[in-house]
């Protein structure tokens, strides 16, 4: 069972975005989904495309603590980037279906459809972030992002005391939080 | 409380940093209070998405770092698929529309020679005979000319190797990569009446040839042909299409000296030198070593080259709009079809990074350009 130890060290690794391992799971699985696409009519950078969305796919699901290790990390990544893959030549008519004689496949279609709702996620609170403009946006980032302090921000965005960038940085995420949630109510609106 | 200190203690209070006394009393006020309590769910999800936003973001950044370390450590095979690859993968591609075109060609062929069977006269044994005889000669003489071929690339290559020890460069501009492949962009100016050219950052100094001059808009393009330059995997800035906007704020790298040096201004005017619209007036220092300079603006575009040759005495500085370099672009792949697959970058891979990582990014692309 050694292996699967192995596997579940690497998701812990992984959730923990620790370097190294994502770096073991990107050098053991990139070749193999590269072969995947480039033999079914897709470009290098296709596969570093596909691939890398395949691991964030993989990586949120660790994140989230749902993974049960019912397959291996290698299955999992070459399922969902064969799904991926799939779905973006039929976008393009260019639909041919994929031979793979060389892999076993597992559903993913749950995952993904977590993964599109996180997509859907991501891109709100980036154009939310980005229509705040500047000094805003940078404020937000330093605070909620990089998890600097209130001091660290004052001095470096030049405020006189903390008190004063914690004012400016109220009023930016106000406006920021009414953005998000106008687009994430109308969203979700439906249920 | 006003509305500041409210938020502050929710945010304290879903991240637990109360005390236990705090706590006790914000969960009260938090039942008595619905309003409150709506604040807090709200903002407990916003967090929480905020969050998994910040992750993500550096996950992703840190992918393409990845990314780029193991192709160039050689632990992943990026294919910019060279040899057999590219065969295979063309193969792939295009079997069908290459089976019928053999197809075709077999049935072409063998029409062909069934006609000429047909009306030929028949050879007598003399002509055979002869024909047997040149053909042996041929061979002879085109193993020949292999052999001498050989022995002259040998003299050439040692040739090459002196000269490119006896070369005595002096500084000219500067110059930056447009193509993966070691297409870089520079002044005419810099590399005019120019015997030979090399280029130098802290990846080495390598030999390069002009590919493209056009002295009306003071642009060149140069080719690295050195054997010791490796391809890079992508480029890290785009080149805009669009021109720069008056008082963007922009920056540049490049080497007036012996060492990068990099500056940051804006956009000044829309026009060049004496109302030139083919140019556009930055205010940045630089001077003649900055010439063919990239101008990025803070998204990590091109959009301009530094042109520092006509400095007026006021000090202003110009530089060439960065559609033009598509527009050079267009003009070499006229006057020369194997620059067919020359592409440019068209979506930045820095934007949105901090100035220090994008200068960092940008770096290893900015070369010094020498000539002699």
């Amino acid at each position: 069972m050694k292996e699967q130890t192995d596997e579940k060290a690497l998701l812990e690794g992984l959730a923990a975005s620790d370097k190294r391992t994502v770096e073991t799971i990107y050098k053991e699985n990139y070749n193999m989904v590269q072969a995947l696409i480039i033999n079914n009519n897709g470009s290098a950078d296709d596969a570093k495309d596909i691939f890398q969305e395949a691991m964030i796919v993989l990586y949120e699901k660790a994140r989230s603590g749902s993974f049960e290790l019912n397959c291996q990390i290698k299955t999992f990544v070459y399922s969902v980037s064969r799904r991926l893959w799939l779905k973006r030549l039929q976008q393009q008519n260019r639909f041919s279906a994929p031979g793979d004689n060389m892999q076993e496949v597992v559903s993913v279609e749950e995952d993904l459809e977590q993964h599109e709702r996180r997509n859907d996620e991501f891109e709100m609170m980036d154009t939310a972030i980005s229509h705040l403009g500047e000094p805003c946006k940078s404020l937000i980032e330093a605070y909620y992002l990089k998890k600097q302090t209130m001091q660290e921000i004052a001095a470096k965005f030049g405020y006189t005391n903390a008190d004063n960038a914690k004012n400016q940085k109220y009023k930016c995420l106000m406006r920021l939080k009414k953005i998000f949630f106008t687009h994430y109510k109308n969203e979700n609106g439906d249920d | 409380m006003t509305d500041i200190k409210i938020l502050d203690a929710v945010e304290r209070y879903i991240r637990g940093e109360m005390n236990p006394d705090e706590r006790v009393q914000f969960e009260a006020l938090r039942k008595s209070n619905t309003e409150i309590d709506q604040l807090v769910v709200e903002h407990t999800l916003f967090l929480q998405q905020m969050n998994s936003f910040g992750k993500r973001k550096s996950f992703k950044s840190s992918l393409n770092d990845i990314h780029e370390n193991l192709a160039g450590q050689g632990k992943i095979e990026t294919m910019k698929m060279t040899g057999k690859a590219k065969v295979a993968y063309m193969w792939k591609r295009y079997k069908r529309v290459t089976a019928i075109a053999a197809s075709i060609a077999g049935i072409t062929a063998m029409a062909i020679s069934a006609m000429v069977w047909a009306v030929a006269p028949k050879a007598n044994s003399d002509y055979e005979k002869l024909v047997g005889d040149i053909k042996d000669d041929i061979k002879n003489i085109k193993v020949e000319n292999a052999q001498q071929k050989n022995a002259i690339n040998k003299v050439v290559n040692t040739l090459n190797d002196e000269k490119r020890a006896a070369i005595i460069y002096k500084s000219g501009g500067t110059g930056f990569v447009i193509d993966a492949k070691g297409y870089i962009v520079t002044n005419y100016h810099v590399i005019e009446n120019a015997n030979n050219i090399a280029v130098q950052n802290n990846r080495g100094e390598f030999i390069a040839k002009v590919v493209h001059a056009d002295k009306s808009k003071d642009l060149a393009i140069l080719k690295i042909v050195d054997d010791n330059f490796k391809p890079y995997t992508s480029i890290p800035y785009s080149i805009s299409k669009t021109s720069a906007r008056l008082a963007e704020s922009i920056f540049t790298l490049g080497y007036p000296k012996n060492d990068i040096v990099y500056g940051q201004g804006y956009l000044s005017s829309l026009t060049g030198y004496n109302g030139d619209t083919l140019s556009c007036q930055i205010q940045i220092a630089a001077n003649q070593g900055n010439s063919g300079s990239p101008i990025l603006n803070k998204n990590g575009e091109v959009v301009g080259i530094l042109n520092a040759r006509q400095k007026s005495t006021e000090g202003f500085t110009f530089a060439i709009q960065g559609k033009y370099i598509y527009k050079a672009l267009e003009d070499l792949k006229k006057s020369d079809t194997s620059y067919l697959k020359l592409k440019l970058n068209s979506k930045s891979q820095i934007s949105g990074m901090e100035r220090m990582e994008q200068v960092n990014k940008v770096e290893d692309y900015i070369y010094r350009v020498k000539v002699n």
